[in-house]
């Protein structure tokens, strides 16, 4: 798919995040519309492969779970359900919950909710993957707030250990958590260096660039140490009041915001 | 039974390496307790399937829970105040939420892990683990059950967590004693009280009620060697026949197999019970018997528990 299509794909995303969250009435908004772009390319681009029948399939892990309306969207647009049903997060007898659930819906690998645990299942698939010489790369999706998380460390330790170059960390730099700034709360940098110290391979790039987002997919497929693309990116991205504000981690759109957002990402 | 002692630890260590020989799918995980887990000889027997993950014990429980994921059926070895002490969320969302395919088998459970003391003594692990949906819970009485326990942890698919002690101990079962999970097996046939237990600490119910034949008391034994799901039918029924119940653990009263009999009688077949356990304590450093015996657990604490019962 060629990064224009790509594009709107991902302002797809954006409009099906406003209306599940607006529908849900609660949800993570900033973080979800922030990573359209990511899960766009990794869904679309044609460079990972996420067929979920093929055993020989990438992972596709969230460890900063509560971004899961944005995998939502990306899943349904793959086919692998229905767009209708989008409308029913976080809603009684709905297989799309408010933190993902293995065996609810496909396309979810592993269970989520408090950050890093996933973070550590993605390294246990690499281990294995690597272990049987698979082709399969494991894709973990990270936020920037759950570097905090100490396990975050041990796993960092680890994929280092066994040179799990089949591991794929790609962080959501966009400088928030659920309080206010990374940097205020408890400071993460400088993280590409702590990376790079704990001998992985770091790429930093534009997490809203599609040509950057490929490229540095594609780098990091040969990469011969696990890497962690750093994807510095605006939460809200795309939706002007919410974009940059971090009072928008936690908190979902009303059906009137709602509205004014589609109306400025039709008009994008 | 016979007189060669051995711990409930060297069971499983001998079951992994048997099980690794049959079933290549066998991973073993361990944070820096090779040797006192007893993983060392699998470790030395099938080194490309043991995983070190050094001193990291939430990260080993998410990971094994990714390879289970992705076919394998990983054992997460550690001590258990470190596992589920340490990794209890990551049992919870990455093992138990996903159903993941992960065994836990954690060593120096209770207060027979002796000199260490009270930070190394698992006295709350039960009650950590029995309110997670999913989830296994066994507790062998000797190195022949543990063996047995491992072996058919692997055959169940899902979750199970196996509680492992430090001491040598007497071998209470025997080679073709049954072991099904949630089926308990009666050790001793009675009719005037039920003792019910689980672990090593059998071999005190079992000199308790050689004691209490002296007084003409006639006590069945209960080994409940699966903690959860809980055998009702065969407590109901000694219930029903003794009208008398008393549990045993090396764990805290609150939460443990004492918990969840009385959970289970209150509700189904109410009778008098006596709950045998720590009592909202922590423990001490000392040997094994010192500490049953200073804790109210020990041979006597369940002789006066039976005398006061049928008082
Ligand atoms: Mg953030």
């Amino acid at each position: 798919m060629k990064t224009k299509e790509i594009e709107k794909k991902a302002n797809l995303i954006r409009q099906d995040i406003i209306n599940m969250l607006a529908e849900a009435g609660s949800g993570h908004s900033a973080g979800s519309l922030g990573m359209a772009d990511i899960f766009a390319t990794i869904y679309f681009s044609g460079i990972v492969n996420h067929k979920l029948k093929d055993p020989d399939r990438d992972r596709i892990i969230l460890s900063n779970a509560h971004i899961c309306p944005a995998m939502y969207s990306a899943l349904a647009r793959s086919g692998y359900f229905p767009i209708q049903e989008l409308l029913t997060l976080r809603k009684i007898d709905s297989r799309l919950q408010g933190h993902p659930h293995k065996g609810s819906l496909p396309g979810i690998e592993s269970s989520g909710g408090p950050v890093a645990h996933n973070s550590s299942v993605a390294a246990g698939m690499a281990y294995v993957l690597k272990l049987e010489n698979k082709p399969s790369k494991v894709y973990c999706l990270v936020g920037d707030g759950e570097q905090q998380e100490g396990q975050t460390w041990e796993i960092a330790m680890f994929a280092a250990k066994y040179k799990l170059n089949n591991l794929i960390f790609i962080m959501d730099r966009n400088t928030i958590q659920i309080e206010g700034e990374t940097e205020e709360i408890m400071p993460i940098e400088p993280i590409r260096d702590k990376y790079r110290a704990f001998n992985w391979n770091v790429i930093e790039i534009d997490g809203h660039n599609i040509k950057d987002i490929i490229k540095a997919i594609k780098k990091a497929k040969k990469s011969k140490k696990p890497i962690m693309i750093i994807a510095k990116t605006i939460p809200g991205k795309g939706v002007s009041f919410i974009q940059g504000k971090h009072a928008w981690h936690g908190r979902a759109p009303t059906k009137e915001q709602a509205k004014k957002a589609l109306k400025e990402l039709r008009n994008e | 039974m016979n007189n060669i002692k051995k711990s409930t630890r060297d069971g499983y260590g001998q079951a992994l390496v048997k099980i690794g020989k049959e079933n290549k799918d066998i991973l073993v995980l361990c944070a820096d307790l090779t040797n006192s887990t007893r993983t060392e000889e699998f470790k030395k027997k099938f080194p490309k399937r043991f995983i070190q993950t050094g001193i990291a014990e939430q990260n080993m429980m998410g990971l094994a829970a990714g390879m289970a994921l992705t076919g394998k059926i990983p054992f997460v070895s550690s001590f258990a105040v470190f596992s589920p002490g340490i990794n209890w969320s990551q049992l919870r969302v990455s093992v138990c939420q996903n159903n993941a395919n992960v065994k836990i088998a954690s060593t120096h459970a209770g207060l027979t892990v002796g000199p260490d003391g009270m930070s190394h003594q698992a006295l709350e692990d039960i009650a950590m683990t029995r309110p997670l949906p999913n989830l296994i819970i066994l507790s062998p009485c000797d190195a022949i059950e543990a063996e047995k326990a491992t072996i058919t942890a692997v055959n169940h698919k899902g979750p199970v967590y196996i509680r492992l002690t430090r001491p040598k101990t007497n071998i209470i079962t025997k080679q073709e004693t049954e072991f099904t999970i949630g089926k308990a097996n009666i050790l001793k046939q009675g009719k005037d009280i039920t003792i019910i237990g689980h672990g090593p600490i059998l071999n005190n119910c079992i000199q308790a009620a050689e004691n209490l034949k002296k007084q003409n008391i006639d006590a069945e034994i209960i080994n409940s060697h699966t903690i959860k799901p809980l055998d009702k039918e065969t407590i109901i029924n000694s219930a029903k026949k003794t009208s008398r119940v008393i549990t045993v653990e090396d764990h805290q009263k609150i939460g443990g197999l004492g918990s969840a009999v009385a959970e289970l009688l209150s509700q189904d077949y109410p009778v008098k019970i006596k709950i045998i356990g720590v009592d909202d304590k922590f423990g001490e450093s000392g040997q094994p018997e010192e500490l049953m015996k200073k804790y109210n657990i020990g041979t006597e604490s369940i002789i006066q528990a039976v005398n006061e019962i049928l008082k």
